[in-house]
């Protein structure tokens, strides 16, 4: 679906990403992790085809349809759209009435419906929870008939059950054949739970599943920082240490 | 027996061809630049009208100089400004703010010098500057029709792909919408309103028909398609009534509308909130 082969990016100040090798296939479910400006976003926007080589390649496959979902903190929640015409904007392209026709009306209702929006059409994004907010957007990703759908941070700013209720939708939607990769922080949270997982630094340091890169070789790469695994009712938590941190600065 | 309001007659502005004109004018451009003023307003560009119309200002002036016909002078000049502040944002590392302050008042200043120094390019320059109805030709009437209808066909072609990259520039580009064409449309669009409307409401006011409906309608709507609508049909009341409260007090025409928009604005500021909770049937979930 999409090949990244040798891909270095740069925005006059250094590499932000460097000789980044990745493919995503279809069916894919998966997450970018890494600290803070290593990268995440870029990659993301190298996939999408928005962001500018400084070498290497990223190979679209034709006419693949794409879908993005934004971080929240980048939406305009005082800007004034109601739900369906957020969803309804995202068939922007070729010649398009200004109004929502009866079949779109009908598409934008179904895809509403399975993401659990039914009768929200006319409200406004902002008097929604931040669940609801997050599938907005999702939607709208959708009802452009995207056969892969990127998400920058899903579950950022969410409360527990939010995030859990959106890693549940994504992964339905995964089951129901449409790819998606999404950029995390939440290790625990979300990385942990997804098939695969690239752990990103400017360069790739690892890729697989949670089992394969959620170790402390890889994770210390990635993160500059020691980093433990934890096994807690069968389920493998990621902790960073502290402790050890400001040891090792008093020795 | 025409109609009255504390004795003034309220029909009898509407015998002078200037007057009709005028209203006709002032109406128009109302709407046009209320509609246009929702993508200026939530593009957080406010100050781009002004500036830009000041700048065209300046236009006029070197379009007169250079004996060239002074819409398309002043036209051209607007569309060149509005290109350098995008290209100047894109190259340095300063915001757009700036960008518009530095562009378009070297750009009226430079207007205004060659005004003092060579005279009035064929409009008097306090016309221009604060509006006059009596200085609305059959050419502003034509102007104004055909910027009208030309905003018009755009806004309708291009809604969706205007709304999107006005709401998300970032995902409408990723997604396939040529969002920089757009984008410069849009400012091209912008420069022949504020050159269109700016006899009728002078260089110094036309930032406020720009920004003053769309906000207005945007306290009273939390739809986009709405807050259009409204904005339009507020802009073209406030040119309607503006116009005739110029005639009968005796106050150019510029500032009586900008004064009936900030009515609105007042009222909307009082009301807006339970205007909105009506019109779209439903409370704040949080």
């Amino acid at each position: 679906m999409i090949d990244v082969a040798g891909l270095c990016v740069d925005y006059g100040a250094g590499d932000v990403l460097t000789d980044v090798d990745l493919m995503v296939a279809d069916g894919d479910l998966l997450g970018i992790v890494g600290p803070s400006g290593s990268g995440k976003s870029t990659l993301l926007k190298a996939l999408l085809g928005s962001v500018e080589a400084r070498s290497g390649t990223v190979t679209r496959r034709p006419g693949l349809t794409v879908g993005l979902v934004p971080q929240v903190e980048q939406i305009d929640w005082s800007f004034p759209v109601t739900v369906a015409e957020c969803v309804g904007m995202a068939r922007a392209r070729g010649w398009r009435t200004p109004w929502i026709t009866r079949s779109e009306r009908t598409e934008i209702d179904s895809v509403l419906e399975r993401l659990g929006l039914r009768g929200l059409a006319g409200r406004h994004i902002r008097d929604l929870s931040g669940g609801q907010q997050q599938r907005v957007f999702l939607a709208r990703a959708l009802f452009t008939n995207a056969e892969v759908i990127f998400l920058d941070e899903p579950t950022s700013g969410l409360d527990v059950r939010t995030r859990h209720e959106v890693l549940h939708l994504l992964d339905e939607l995964n089951r129901q054949g449409l790819t998606i990769v999404l950029t995390t922080h939440d290790l625990n949270g979300i990385a942990a739970h997804l098939p695969r997982i690239v752990c990103l630094n400017t360069r790739v340091i690892g890729v697989g599943s949670p089992e394969d890169v959620l170790v402390p070789e890889v994770l210390e790469q990635t993160y500059g920082s020691p980093m433990h695994i934890l096994e807690h009712g069968g389920m493998r938590v990621v902790v960073d240490s502290p402790l050890h941190l400001v040891e090792g600065e008093g020795a | 027996m025409t109609p009255a309001l504390l004795g003034i007659d309220l029909l009898k502005p509407f015998e002078f061809e200037f007057f009709r004109n005028g209203v006709f004018v002032a109406t128009l451009a109302g709407a046009l630049c209320g509609i246009v003023g929702c993508y200026v307003v939530l593009r957080n560009m406010s100050y781009i009208g002004h500036g830009l119309s000041h700048a065209i200002f300046g236009g006029y002036a070197v379009a007169g100089l250079l004996g060239i016909n002074l819409f398309l002078g002043a036209g051209a000049w607007g569309v060149l400004t509005a290109l350098t502040i995008g290209a100047i944002v894109r190259r340095r590392p300063i915001g757009s703010d700036a960008a518009i302050g530095v562009v378009t008042t070297a750009a009226f200043a430079f207007g205004l010098a060659l005004i003092q120094i060579y005279g009035s390019p064929g409009r008097n320059a306090d016309a221009l500057l604060f509006g006059n109805v009596l200085g609305v030709t059959w050419a502003d009437v034509w102007l104004i029709v055909a910027v009208s209808i030309g905003a018009l066909v755009f806004i309708f072609i291009g809604y969706r792909q205007l709304l999107f990259t006005t709401f998300d520039t970032e995902v409408a580009r990723a997604t396939g919408v040529k969002t920089g064409l757009v984008d410069g449309l849009l400012m091209v669009l912008l420069s022949a309103t504020v050159l269109a409307t700016m006899n009728v409401m002078g260089v110094t006011l036309i930032a406020a028909n720009l920004v003053v409906p769309a906000v207005v309608a945007r306290m009273l709507t939390d739809s986009f398609a709405r807050m259009l609508m409204y904005a339009g049909v507020i802009g073209a009341v406030s040119g309607f009534v503006g116009m005739n409260a110029s005639y009968h007090l005796d106050v150019a025409s510029g500032p009586t509308i900008v004064l009936t928009a900030a009515a609105f604005f007042i009222l909307a500021f009082i009301a807006g909130g339970s205007f909105r909770r009506r019109a779209s049937g439903v409370g704040h979930a949080h």
